[in-house]
């Protein structure tokens, strides 16, 4: 297994490379070639994610941090240099600020209920958007009801952006909670902005990154951000996998979220004492295998210039963009000028469910419906979208092929 | 309507008529038209109580008991939702409650359109069956 970091030298982008190292890019749909655009609710793994993973089963698999044997020293050591990997890769000042989780919704239950023990009493106030995901709504919803608190919303203009001249910031605000690209919308928002204004009032800020690791270079120091959570399997990675990075200084501060094996120090049957960063967050036997396939994918990326594969995904959305456009009736929900490659369709007389239903049958897999921002959905006036979120592996010609499904299906269903 | 014939009866004619059909094209255009003679749910009868809630698409569903038959009708906001309830509908209504609980419901898995019947599609279809099965087990203990 290898443990480099960025290499100096990237591959050239040459998408046909890319996807022979996709083995699912190969699968039949009802006998059809599979257009994979489903990439926002989870992306597809390249061959040496899959391998790295199967290998620490095979060669090296032991529980982490405990035993004096050799396995258990391989898998932590494999595990580890996975964090570093990740360190290096969101720039990180130490690799203790790195938090292994399930999954972006983990790391923001933790911070939510960690921070909200630490910061909210009563009468105090939360911010979010309103684009955010249900996981990062209802995890502030749990705690400001918990504390007393109260949780304040930015709208939404039309095209689906922050109205940043209504940012309900207040003497009583003191967490900002916010994602950094929209799922549903795939608008990319100006955190760094709004981060910078809440920092000057002594807001602590947290950023939802699920959308935009697999798309961006996120550096967090530059973001500024207090903690920011993130997905394994939307940026390549094994599903189970998450992170939630936080600055040391406030994760020193915050308290256990969950309490176990790993994350103590000195346990007696009256009180317990608390590892070090990490693990003071890390309770349990952490998904090792999936935390190494992480690091895999990470260290895959990598290997690539990150703004070619920007600016191919750029390409398809605005091929995507311009096709779907052609079709009568539809209208295309967040027309942001700084967007990943995500668009979200609703057309006139045409459910989605139908839709997403006929657009599978022809071997092409979006998703349909309120994407988990049911909020949103309300703002826009619609029940749902259909949706397609593009990613690396992805071609103008499968595009193409979506934009030709759709209109044989529209046909069908008027 | 096909009164005249069981349940089971029902049941194959619906496969039959579905075997005639060799692309899914075909299938889902017919699908689609079936759905268009649904017996329409009276727009009165649209209520929340008679919403059977999917997460993507919603179904509404009421039943009347008379002489002894269950009646339904239906709706729903997707035209591929509304024919596959339209099949139930016609293979399930006006019958006596005993007939409902006691055949088992085959024709969807016989025609390729299982599918819709899994949980993850949340198109309301499962909770529709289920509610259509109580309502015949509620008419069945009242007379």
């Amino acid at each position: 297994m290898s443990t480099s970091t960025s290499p100096a030298v990237k591959k050239a982008y040459d998408v046909e490379e890319i996807r022979a190292q996709f083995p699912i890019l190969k699968e039949l749909v009802h006998g059809k070639p599979l257009v994979y655009f489903d990439n926002a609710a989870t992306s597809q793994k390249p061959r040496r994610v899959i391998k790295a993973e199967g290998a620490y089963y095979a060669t090296i698999n032991a529980n982490v941090h405990r035993g004096v044997h050799t396995l258990s020293t391989k898998a932590t050591e494999a595990q580890e240099a996975a964090r570093e990997t990740i360190r290096t890769h969101i720039n990180a000042k130490h690799t203790h600020e790195v938090i292994f989780t399930s999954g972006t919704t983990a790391s923001i239950n933790l911070a939510a209920t960690s921070l909200g023990q630490l910061l909210l009493k009563e009468g105090d106030e939360v911010v979010i958007s309103g684009m955010e995901h249900h996981s990062n709504i209802v995890p502030w919803q749990l705690a400001c009801e918990r504390h007393g608190a109260t949780l304040k919303v930015i709208p939404i203009t039309d095209s689906g952006e922050w109205d940043l001249k209504q940012v309900p910031f207040s003497d009583r605000t003191r967490i900002l909670a916010i994602s950094h690209v929209s799922n549903t919308l795939g608008t990319i928002n100006p955190v760094k902005i709004l981060i910078a204004q809440a920092k000057k009032q002594g807001i602590v800020t947290v950023g939802d990154g699920a959308q935009a690791m697999p798309h961006l270079n996120v550096d967090v120091q530059a973001l500024g951000c207090d903690l920011y959570a993130f997905s394994g399997h939307k940026s390549y990675g094994p599903t189970g996998t998450g992170v939630l990075y936080g600055r040391e200084e406030l994760l020193e501060r915050m308290p256990p979220w969950q309490g176990g094996g790993e994350m103590i120090d000195q346990v007696t049957l009256t009180k317990s004492t608390w590892a070090k960063l990490p693990f003071k967050f890390e309770a349990g036997t952490p998904h090792i295998a999936g935390i190494i396939g992480l690091g895999e994918a990470i260290r895959w990326m990598q290997d690539y210039d990150l703004n070619a594969m920007a600016a191919h995904e750029r390409t398809l959305l605005e091929h995507a963009t311009k096709e779907l456009l052609a079709i009568d009736g539809l209208r295309i929900i967040g027309t942001a000028k700084e967007k990943v490659g995500v668009i979200s369709f609703v057309i006139e007389g045409v459910h989605h469910y139908d839709l997403g239903t006929l657009l599978d049958q022809q071997g092409i897999a979006v998703r349909t419906g309120h994407h988990c921002t049911q909020p949103l959905m309300e703002r826009f006036g619609v029940s749902g979208t259909t949706r397609a979120s593009f990613a690396c592996f992805n071609t103008i010609a499968e595009v193409d092929a979506m934009v030709g499904a759709t209109k044989k299906a529209v046909k069908m269903l008027r | 309507m096909t009164t005249s014939m069981t349940l089971a009866q029902a049941q194959q004619e619906v496969v039959d008529e579905f075997a005639l059909f060799t692309d899914w094209q075909d299938r889902y255009e017919h699908l689609i038209e079936l759905g268009k003679d649904l017996p329409m749910i009276a727009p009165e009868m649209k209520t929340d109580e008679n919403i059977v809630r999917g997460c993507q698409s919603r179904v509404w569903l009421n039943a009347e008991q008379k002489n002894g038959l269950v009646h339904f009708t239906a709706d729903s906001d997707a035209m591929i939702t509304k024919g596959l309830v339209a099949l139930l509908v016609r293979v399930l209504n006006d019958r006596t409650p005993q007939e409902i609980l006691n055949t088992p419901l085959t024709f969807i898995d016989a025609i390729g359109l299982r599918e819709h019947l899994s949980p993850n599609r949340s198109n309301g279809l499962v909770a529709m069956l289920d509610q259509m099965k109580r309502y015949a087990l509620a008419y069945s203990s009242k007379p």
